[in-house]
């Protein structure tokens, strides 16, 4: 057996909103001037994506650009084929101060799909979420650990973690999810529209 | 007696009836009512016994201020004492019962207390329990413990079944108080386009206005909250919660609220409180006003309560008191309770005016309704044990020696006047001002609390802002409202109201009532403190409120003073011959009132109570045996015990085992922190005490990092991985804090340089393969890497392919055994875990924990983080000097451990330690030598660091910071043990086995 295999494969739970593991993704980590054109070039290059703004993720079919940091991004992309991602980026920043690093297996991926997923959310991540369209995203706080959100579709949050809390992450979102605890707090809406 | 009005009650459903029991007592009420209009519906008007003198206590008021119904609730896991019967909603099978008492609620032994009211006085515990010195363990305490507090706790081992959660909002306007200020002021936000959200602590909107018959803009109260209720619901930019209480407002617009979701349901399938953290850019309290009680003999007797509470349980209830009710007042509001009962039915058989005259359009109502008013009168004392009998009057301007008239009623409704509720204006840092014609505090719109930007962050509306008149109410929570939103001014909406004539200050009945009568007046009827007590604290000295408060414990019950603070303040005041002001109030401190451990909590308990960290093999742990220790929020497996092993007989045989063949770790949990850039040399050699920026590509390095001071705080082995780039291995307690100490300095002091850390722990599971047979289990496995002695020697690592996945191999040893630590993608951890384990075998492969790691170091005398440091020891005291660049201009630590007392050779310096007989040191023991130094301590010249039983030289092994140690080899010194037993000790050198390193070398 030597596939590797995500924190917690094919969890999944329905409750106010369907909460689900995200499988294996290829994340790598990009430290440097965000402001250099070569940077944002071997960005394109690998995803397709310009640079999203602060606290934006720029989704694409090819892969997805997230600001992390002043001087971070993280680079989602197809975990199969993250090694040569990386590698061509390297190859293309060579000089450049930069520093990549996959990061893909230390973390653990979660979705919350469905009308309430802003009330669940709320629940656990001190973030106002009205005017929080698709592309959005936090560096923020799930209950008692730290947690990268975006809203990845209309109806769909994405949420990251570190892999060593992926059960209590886990145990953390079914709880809140549970039916019963309905908040009604953000009313359903379209993608964009302001609350 | 206290009885159902046949008609009336616009909060109850008579159509539906609910069955409880009181005190096991079959009793019934209807949907709407409360524990406390459901009990005085059926004349239950005695619910507790008071604190300390054990009296009996009645209802007093009908809201959060309710002092004495306090009842425990539920059985099993949803009991729960002290629940307050005014602010709890009636629910089917509701269980009541009373508190404080023994052996029942109407024969209680505690009431002998009241014989000795006298020597019971304010302050009597610091005068009491002094002597004799040894009553206080053996008597004292264990009655005092027996007889403290009112309600029962829960069984010990109860587990609360309910759920709790919590959730952030936000808001650009949050209304705190759904009365008709409220409301208006959240209507006025909302209208401008703000996001508002307005929060009610009962179920119902709308507050005073519709008992007290305030007609606005045309419309009964009622009519007008319900159709501004219905418009806000509608509004997609407003959020409404009922049954949810401002707790307290804190820094920065961070207010919390209570939400009571389930409790008026118990065993719904939903949380039961939900916790509101809220940040708010403006907040306003409309939140009201709380009645003062009247000072007068015999104001604690069942059946005394609040005016405007009386008529709150007629016209919402539709409960009366009792069947010949007087009022007693110092302003015209009271009136409005002998009109609305008078209306129901009940008799009014007096009002009791302590003004010289009442006129004006309400007590003028009473007369036309045959209610007799009494002018310049008090009620000179109470008569009645567990109920209300009688009430005597006496001239207000006299001392009451004498009972003017005797007036037989069941039921007295006082009313002192109003006191604008405060608390959420004041946590924050509110200041209050003195209102002379109200004789009340109200919010200081001078001084507000004060935000980031040094604007007021709240806003008072209402009442709470001390307007009393509904038409003022109004405008008031209107104008908060626009205010607040800083919107355009719009018209507010218009009550009528009735002009009222202006109140007198009363805070004695009658004004010059003599010792007697005043200890017989209550303050505080929960915690028995009378007018005469604060009297007695400042004839004693405590002038300041804060002091008399706690002399005489006023105002510290569960009802936190609502109705007694005011009063007793101005009974302190009057004593010093000082001005109310002056004196002022005592601090007020968030919740409001009380809210649940649960609610605080949220989701944080059983498996969410912290979030433990697992290593991507702790499922095989889980599976196989492992004894579970924490460290930090990690848990790693202490030892894998077998079926009849003792924990020392499991990490026995790993120990034998590790050494003999081959063990293999989870050592996942240590720190891999990537240093890179072009100055990434230079930053390694601010870190380290070592020389790092010389380590070649391929190589490792045993590292030191200090602090500023020169302390060592953490260690590892670092790994060249390129010109630019380096891995540095930390302890696992170290990861993140390292982490953090490396950002900190690259963002603070270095920021020119060009350095990157990031943080790669979770990325690598790392497995140590240790023992003799670890290089056989490798080959076995399939690699791509030359593993033998001279391509991979002692300290190098590499890089490659192992049993198919991608791996870096570092050839490092914590053990002292021939040691390959393999870093693999977290994702194929426990691939690979479980190839060794198949591939090992043969060899008899056998997983150790961290106990046989902390040995297997110690008989090699590696230190340990933790253990031989302490945050104030350096390298130099653990014979680490070699570790310490001298080439180095600088480096984190350098100067500091330069000091005089860091170079004193009287320093204690790391050794072996070996008893004589075998036996093994305790954690930590010291040894002593004769006398005492300055500090009167005896004197010591050694401890111990780090102590085991060690498998392999079948003996207990120690290491330890001695004076002068290592000139000391050989010599024999004496540890203190149990009982001041002393053991005898040989120092030694640290490393007990292997000397020569041939098996880390092999």
């Amino acid at each position: 057996m030597r596939e590797p295999v995500s924190a917690l494969p094919g969890a999944r739970y329905s409750g106010i909103v369907t909460v689900a593991e995200g499988g294996l993704r290829g994340m790598i980590v990009l430290r440097g001037d965000l402001a250099s054109k070569p940077l944002a070039k071997a960005v394109k290059e690998a995803t397709g994506q310009a640079l999203p703004g602060t606290r934006q993720i720029a989704l694409g079919k090819k892969g997805a650009v997230a600001w992390m940091a002043p001087d971070e991004l993280l680079i989602l992309t197809d975990h199969a084929t993250v090694g040569t991602t990386l590698s061509k980026m390297e190859a293309a920043l060579a000089g450049e101060f930069v520093t990549l690093a996959d990061v893909s297996d230390a973390r653990a991926v979660f979705t919350l799909s469905g009308a309430a997923a802003r009330d669940v959310l709320a629940k656990a991540c001190p973030v106002d979420f009205a005017d929080f369209p698709v592309g959005s995203l936090r560096r923020t706080r799930a209950a008692q650990v730290a947690a990268a959100i975006w809203r990845s579709a209309a109806e769909e949050f994405t949420l990251v973690c570190f892999r060593s809390v992926a059960p209590y992450m886990w145990d953390l979102l079914t709880t809140l999810a549970r039916p019963g605890g309905e908040v009604g707090l953000y009313p359903a809406e379209g993608a964009g529209t302001p609350r | 007696m206290s009885h159902r009005l046949e008609k009336g009650g616009r909060l109850i459903d008579r159509a539906k009836r609910l069955d409880f029991t009181f005190n096991g007592k079959r009793m019934q009420g209807h949907a709407g009512d409360t524990l406390a209009s459901a009990l005085l519906a059926g004349d239950q008007m005695l619910v507790g016994r008071s604190f300390k003198y054990h009296r009996p206590r009645g209802v007093v008021a009908a809201g959060a201020e309710e002092p004495n119904a306090l009842l425990g609730l539920g059985e099993g896991q949803r009991f729960e004492p002290n629940q307050r019967a005014t602010t709890t909603e009636l629910f089917a099978g509701a269980r009541l019962v009373s508190q404080n008492h023994w052996p029942s609620l109407d024969y209680d032994l505690g009431a002998v207390n009241n014989a000795f009211a006298r020597f019971l006085t304010a302050g009597f515990y610091y005068k009491m329990f002094i002597q004799p010195r040894p009553f206080w363990k053996h008597v004292y305490e264990p009655v005092i413990r027996q007889t403290a507090g009112l309600g029962r706790a829960p069984e010990a081992e109860t587990v609360d079944a309910d759920r709790y959660e919590q959730v952030y909002a936000f808001a650009d306007v949050l209304v705190i108080g759904g009365g008709i200020a409220g409301i208006a002021a959240a209507r006025a936000a909302a209208k401008a386009g703000k996001r508002v959200i307005l929060c009610e602590q009962t179920a119902h909107w709308g507050g005073r206005a519709p008992v007290d018959g305030v007609v606005i803009d045309g419309e009964t109260a009622d009519a007008w909250v319900t159709a501004q209720i219905e418009a806000l619901r509608g509004m997609a930019n407003v959020t409404l919660l009922a049954r949810t209480m401002g707790a307290g407002v804190h820094d920065h617009g961070y207010v919390l609220a209570y939400q009571r979701l389930a409790d008026h349901e118990p065993g719904a399938d939903k949380p039961r409180h939900r916790l509101w953290r809220i940040r708010a850019a403006r907040t306003i309290t409309a939140t009201g006003a709380i009645e003062r009680p009247l000072s007068f003999a015999g104001n604690d007797i069942p059946g005394v309560m609040l005016a405007s509470a009386m008529r709150d349980y007629a016209v919402n209830w539709a409960v009366a008191p009792g069947r010949r009710v007087v009022v007693v007042t110092n302003n015209d509001d009271a009136y409005r309770t002998a009109i609305a009962l008078h209306d129901a039915g009940v008799n009014v058989r007096a009002v009791i005016d302590a003004r010289d005259a009442a006129t004006g359009p309400l007590p003028d109502a009473a007369r036309t309704r045959a209610i007799r008013v009494i002018p310049a009168t008090a009620i000179r004392q109470v008569e009645g044990g567990k109920r209300v009998t009688a009430v005597e009057l006496c001239p207000q301007h006299g001392d009451g020696a004498e009972a003017s008239e005797r007036i037989h009623c069941d039921a007295v409704a006082m009313s002192g006047g109003w006191s604008p509720v405060v608390h959420l204006w004041s946590h924050c840092g509110g200041k209050l001002t003195w209102d002379e014609a109200q004789a009340a505090f109200r919010p200081d719109p001078d001084r507000p609390p004060l935000g980031h930007d040094g604007q007021g962050f709240v806003l008072a509306a209402g009442s709470a802002n001390g307007e009393m008149t509904a038409d003022a109410v109004l405008a008031d929570g209107h104008a908060a409202g626009l205010g607040a939103a800083g919107a355009r001014s719009t018209p507010a909406p218009r009550a009528e109201t009735e002009p009222e004539a202006p109140l007198a200050p009363v805070w004695m009945m009658p004004a010059r009532a003599g010792y007697t009568l005043r200890a017989k007046m209550w303050l505080d009827p929960q915690n028995d403190v009378k007018v005469s007590d604060i009297q007695l604290a400042a004839r004693e000295g405590y002038e300041s409120v804060e002091h008399a408060k706690r002399y005489t414990t006023l105002g510290m019950a569960t009802d936190q003073g609502k109705i007694s603070n005011i009063n007793g303040l101005a009974i302190l005041a009057d004593s010093l011959g000082r001005p109310i002001p002056q004196v002022g109030t005592t601090t007020f401190r968030p919740p409001y009132t009380p809210i649940s451990m649960g609610a605080i909590a949220g989701e944080a308990r059983g498996t969410l109570f912290q979030p433990l960290r697992h290593t991507p093999l702790h499922d095989w742990h889980a599976e196989n045996g492992a004894d579970w220790e924490p460290v930090g929020q990690w848990r790693r497996p202490y030892c894998y015990r077998r079926a009849d092993e003792t924990r020392e007989e499991a990490v026995r045989r790993e120990v034998r085992q590790t050494r003999d063949s081959l063990g293999l770790l989870d050592a996942s949990t240590l720190g891999k922190i990537l240093v890179k850039g072009p100055d990434a040399g230079r930053f390694m050699d601010m870190l380290y005490t070592n020389m790092m920026s010389t380590l070649k590509p391929g190589k490792c390095r045993y590292g030191l990092m200090c602090n500023e001071n020169g302390f060592l705080m953490d260690d590892g082995v670092v790994a060249r991985l390129s010109d630019d780039a380096f891995l540095c291995h930390t302890t696992t307690g170290g990861a993140d804090r390292i982490h953090a100490w490396m950002e900190d300095w690259l963002q603070c002091e270095w920021w020119d340089w060009k350095v990157h850390v990031v943080n790669l722990t979770e990325q690598y599971a790392q497995i140590g393969v240790v023992g003799p047979k670890a290089r056989k289990v490798l080959e076995k496995l399939g690699t791509d890497i030359d593993l033998s002695k001279d391509a991979l020697p002692f300290m190098d690592w590499r890089a490659g392919q192992l049993a198919g996945m991608p791996v870096r191999v570092f050839r490092i040893s914590f053990s002292g055994e021939l040691s390959f630590e393999i870093a693999v993608p977290a994702g194929q951890g426990r691939a690979l875990w479980d190839r060794l384990l198949e591939a090992g075998a043969e060899f008899g492969v056998m997983p150790y924990g961290t106990e046989a790691l902390h040995i297997m170091r110690a008989e090699k005398g590696f230190i340990m983080i933790g253990d031989e440091t302490d945050g104030t020891v350096i390298p130099q005291d653990l014979g680490l000097n070699w570790a310490i660049s001298k080439k180095k201009d600088d480096f984190l630590g350098k100067r500091g451990m330069e000091r005089e007392a860091m170079i004193a050779p009287e320093r204690w310096q790391l050794v072996g330690l070996e008893t004589l007989d075998g036996s093994v040191l305790p954690h930590a023991a010291l040894a002593p030598l004769e006398g005492e130094n300055t500090n009167g301590q005896r004197k010591t010249q050694g401890r111990v660091t780090s102590t085991y039983h060690s498998p392999t030289l079948d003996r207990g092994i120690a290491l330890g910071l001695v004076h002068r140690g290592p000139e000391r080899m050989g010599e024999v010194i004496e540890f203190q043990g149990d009982a001041g037993r002393m053991i005898a000790a040989r120092i030694v050198e640290t490393c007990f086995h292997d000397k020569a390193g041939e098996k880390q070398n092999a």
